[in-house]
């Protein structure tokens, strides 16, 4: 087992410095970061942009440029940004904070969904109840997340104009500016949590589960399943020991997968409920060509998803030892 | 699926037996018939690619004529009410399925033409080219698309077809990875090895058996593909990086209309309603497809 988590740690490496040497290039070829300067109105002085050139390093070749990004992000430092005060590394390590509670929280109240919906479906195959969640979760996958995110958004304006007080916030990860005491901070957090955790967790919760359903359908109908029926186990035993500890492996690889699709996800409903997290950066860097910030941020996300990938082949190892000698 | 003749009940009057063959596709739409949701799917979609292609051109309003009606909500006049600026929501909305329509379908037909060869080369070859070509793939896969594509399309993009290609671009890596999975498993069939010992060469295997039969997983991908795109490009153009104006797509109108949801609801539901439509139908569709070329699933599953 250690030998296979090695050999999967020390593959992620190469492919980590290829993926990064990519969307530096991608981003310098795609935007340049003095065309506001210039397209301003009136231009701005020629000494200026000499100076922005000379700052950004753009006066060197894009090898050059790449090898003191990569090198810098060793020792903290992200680059030039556009905005000459901004530190992109502080700026993105606040940013991954605010985003990281957003995904994590509706991630697991997505798992916890698609387990329990997914089992329940499969258990009452064609029935009325699995009608509808199946028609639901289609409902849901073919759902554009910002369009229920603005309802929900909606929804909770609507609430708050009812009941006569802001119960529920629908703007901003915390109020401005945030309350006094260490206690009401975390309430005030937890309560703009609310609406986009849900809109986040009921988009990915679709697709796991039915997954969930096909493969608890699938080990149901194994013949390990009827076996351990047949040796007079009850039926609930066998569900939960036998059919949902199997069921569950290939939905640990499926959750692992899907990060990337969740962080697109975030960065949409993050820009409904305009939250200043990850997704209103990279929204921002794009908008001002600043490409210094928008390569660290991919960089960021490309090295969460490879390491969700490597904790999806480990924890299968973990789960599944025929993988471990393949 | 390689045997394709079966006997079917007596039809013809002059003999008591009559074996007819039914070829592949004949089999595939009988299935097809048999998934409802699909078929109505099917019947839901034809029907709306019909309004917007020809409906929106027998509409008496064009798509940002301005009309004297400002901000009214849906009547027979407007069924879908008006805009701020006067401009008829339902020409609006038909504009904007089509351009929709045509970035998704065109990223799926791309994306499966590309991804498709990729992926089936490598299978086919195996070894090193494998290795190659599909860490090629995998790092296309570890980035977040929606990110890379704002990125490429916010210098890049503006228009349908180059929001198109720039969406094609990152989703043919996925396809690559389906087409590799089943040129891999059909390689090792009994049906390809069968052929070969019967003397087939191997164009004639590739033609006669590996196209036919991977066919269905592709074309299942593609229709699942379009559902996938119309969301990722109306996701786009909701942030700003997608189509600009004076184009218009579903999720820019949604964009456009997200501040007037209180006082001009009309102009938020009917875009979202449509994109909605479109990728429930597609996924239905996909779903009566697979289920259609790969009746052993539909066993296993049931």
């Amino acid at each position: 087992m250690l030998a296979f988590a090695v050999r999967r740690i020390l593959y992620s490496i190469p492919v980590l410095i290829v993926a990064s040497f990519i969307i530096f290039a991608l981003g310098s070829a795609s935007a340049d970061p003095l065309a506001p300067l210039r397209e301003k109105n009136p231009p701005a002085p020629q000494n200026v942009i000499d100076a922005e050139t000379v700052r950004l390093h753009l006066d060197q070749p894009l090898l050059a440029r790449y090898f003191s990004w990569l090198g810098g992000i060793f020792t903290g430092d992200f680059g030039p940004s556009v905005v000459s005060t901004a530190n992109i590394g502080s700026d993105l390590a606040d940013r991954f904070l605010v985003t990281i509670r957003l995904i994590a929280l509706a991630m697991l109240i997505a798992l916890v969904l698609a387990v329990v919906i997914g089992v329940l479906t499969a258990v009452k195959q064609y029935s009325k109840f699995d009608y509808t969640a199946t028609f639901l979760g289609f409902l849901f996958l073919a759902m554009p997340a910002f369009w229920f995110a603005i309802l929900l958004k909606q929804a909770g304006i609507e609430f708050n104009n009812a009941v006569g007080t802001q119960a529920i916030y629908t703007i901003g990860q915390v109020s401005v500016p945030p309350p006094q005491g260490t206690g009401a901070y975390i309430l005030d957090v937890i309560g703009h949590m609310v609406l986009p955790t849900i809109s986040l967790a009921l988009i990915s919760y679709a697709a796991w589960s039915r997954f969930t359903r096909a493969s608890m359908l699938e080990v149901m109908n194994s013949d390990y399943v009827r076996l351990a029926r047949a040796k007079g186990l009850t039926r609930r035993r066998v569900m939960v020991k036998h059919g949902l500890r199997t069921a569950l492996i290939p939905l640990t690889t499926v959750t692992a997968l899907d990060i990337a699709s969740i962080i697109g996800g975030a960065v949409v409903t993050e820009n409904v409920f305009q939250w200043k997290g990850m997704g209103d950066y990279l929204v921002t860097s794009i908008r001002m060509n600043d490409v210094y910030a928008t390569a660290s941020w991919l960089l960021i996300a490309a090295t969460v998803v490879i390491a969700f990938n490597l904790l999806a082949d480990l924890l299968y190892g973990v789960l599944d030892p025929r993988i471990r000698y393949a | 699926m390689p045997d394709t003749t079966t006997a079917i009940p007596p039809q013809a009057e002059e003999r008591e037996f009559t074996v007819a063959e039914r070829s592949q596709a004949q089999l595939v739409f009988r299935r097809f018939l048999q998934h409802r949701a699909a078929v109505v799917s099917l019947c839901v979609f034809v029907a709306l690619i019909l309004l917007a292609y020809v409906g929106g051109w027998l509409w008496k309003y064009d798509a940002g004529q301005y009309t004297p009606d400002n901000s009214v909500p849906p009547s027979w006049e407007h069924p879908f009410g008006t805009d701020s600026a006067g401009r008829d929501q339902f020409a609006q909305v038909l504009r904007g399925t089509r351009i929709s329509l045509q970035v998704s379908v065109s990223v799926a037909i791309l994306a499966t033409l590309v991804g498709t060869l990729w992926g089936s080369v490598a299978g086919y070859f195996g070894g090193w080219v494998d290795t190659v070509m599909m860490r090629i793939s995998d790092l296309v896969l570890t980035l977040p698309l929606i990110a890379v594509a704002a990125m490429l399309a916010h210098n890049f993009g503006g228009t349908w077809y180059l929001i198109a290609l720039v969406i094609a671009a990152l989703y043919w890596a996925y396809v690559s990875r389906v087409a590799r999975g089943v040129v891999l498993s059909l390689r090792e069939k009994e049906f390809v090895e069968a052929a070969r010992a019967l003397g087939a060469s191997d164009t004639r295997i590739i033609l006669r058996h590996l196209v036919p039969n991977a066919l269905g997983s592709i074309l299942v991908n593609l229709t699942i593909l379009v559902a996938l795109a119309i969301l990722l490009e109306t996701s786009l153009s909701y942030l700003g990086f997608g189509v600009t104006p004076p184009d218009t797509s579903l999720g820019l109108l949604v964009s456009e209309a997200q501040t007037a949801l209180t006082t001009r609801p009309w102009l938020f539901y009917f875009p979202g309603l449509f994109i909605i439509i479109i990728a429930l139908t597609i996924n239905f569709i996909g779903d009566g497809l697979r289920d259609a070329f790969d009746p052993q699933q539909t066993k296993v599953r049931q």
